[in-house]
């Protein structure tokens, strides 16, 4: 079991290491806001993997927070992007 | 045999999150770039959720675990759209062999992506 812990953990960091490279690379900004909400979503899932791992369910409440704070940061990121260009 | 049900999950959930970062990495466009990110949040996200449940079938876990994903699944559909509107909105430009453009014909259409 802890074989798949550290599959999955490493797996999951190199997913928000591809997007951090977009979020780097990305022509237009909402390029960027898509990878940052993606990585986001990442954080989210390894928390939900770490709470699993230790059996802490403070992980969990993290990540209901990081759920809720990231939703409200892209739909603030996505009226910027629309404000800019109107 | 439920270590076995939740490893199989959980690498399966990890495995999706990746296909994800490679899709947002490769796709040509805003739009495929946001289709292949939703991918996570909702079926890689649930995957992980499903084995941290099967794993810990205690009530304060599983209630934490249905309110995350319910969270997810409400919010990624929310997020992509209204990103979705005002890239479209912003003009962003398609991928070439796109074959539809709905928008109004003032905003730049089909030009090519430099960066892919």
């Amino acid at each position: 079991m802890n074989i798949t812990f550290a599959v999955t953990l490493t797996t999951l960091a190199f997913a928000a290491v591809l997007a951090f490279i977009r979020v780097v690379r990305g022509p237009t900004l909402p390029d960027r806001v898509i990878a940052i909400d993606l990585m986001g979503v990442l954080m989210v899932c390894l928390l939900v993997v770490a709470g699993a791992s230790t059996g802490e369910q403070a992980f969990l409440d993290v990540a209901i927070v990081i759920a809720l704070i990231s939703f409200v940061g892209t739909v603030a990121y996505a009226r910027y992007v629309e404000r800019e260009h109107s | 045999m439920t270590d076995w049900l939740s490893g199989i999950l959980f690498i399966l959930g990890a495995a999706l999150a990746l296909l994800a970062g490679v899709g947002v990495l490769r796709m040509p466009d805003v739009f495929t770039r946001m289709q292949a990110s939703t991918k996570a949040s909702t079926l890689g996200l649930g995957c992980l959720l499903v084995g941290l449940a099967i794993q810990h079938p205690e009530g304060s876990f599983v209630v934490r675990a249905a309110s995350i994903a319910a969270f997810m699944m409400l919010t990624s559909a929310v997020a992509a759209h209204v990103i979705a509107r005002a890239a479209a909105l912003g003009g962003a430009p398609l991928w070439q062999g796109t074959l539809i453009d709905e928008r109004p014909s003032e905003t730049p259409a089909r030009d090519d992506v430099s960066d892919q």
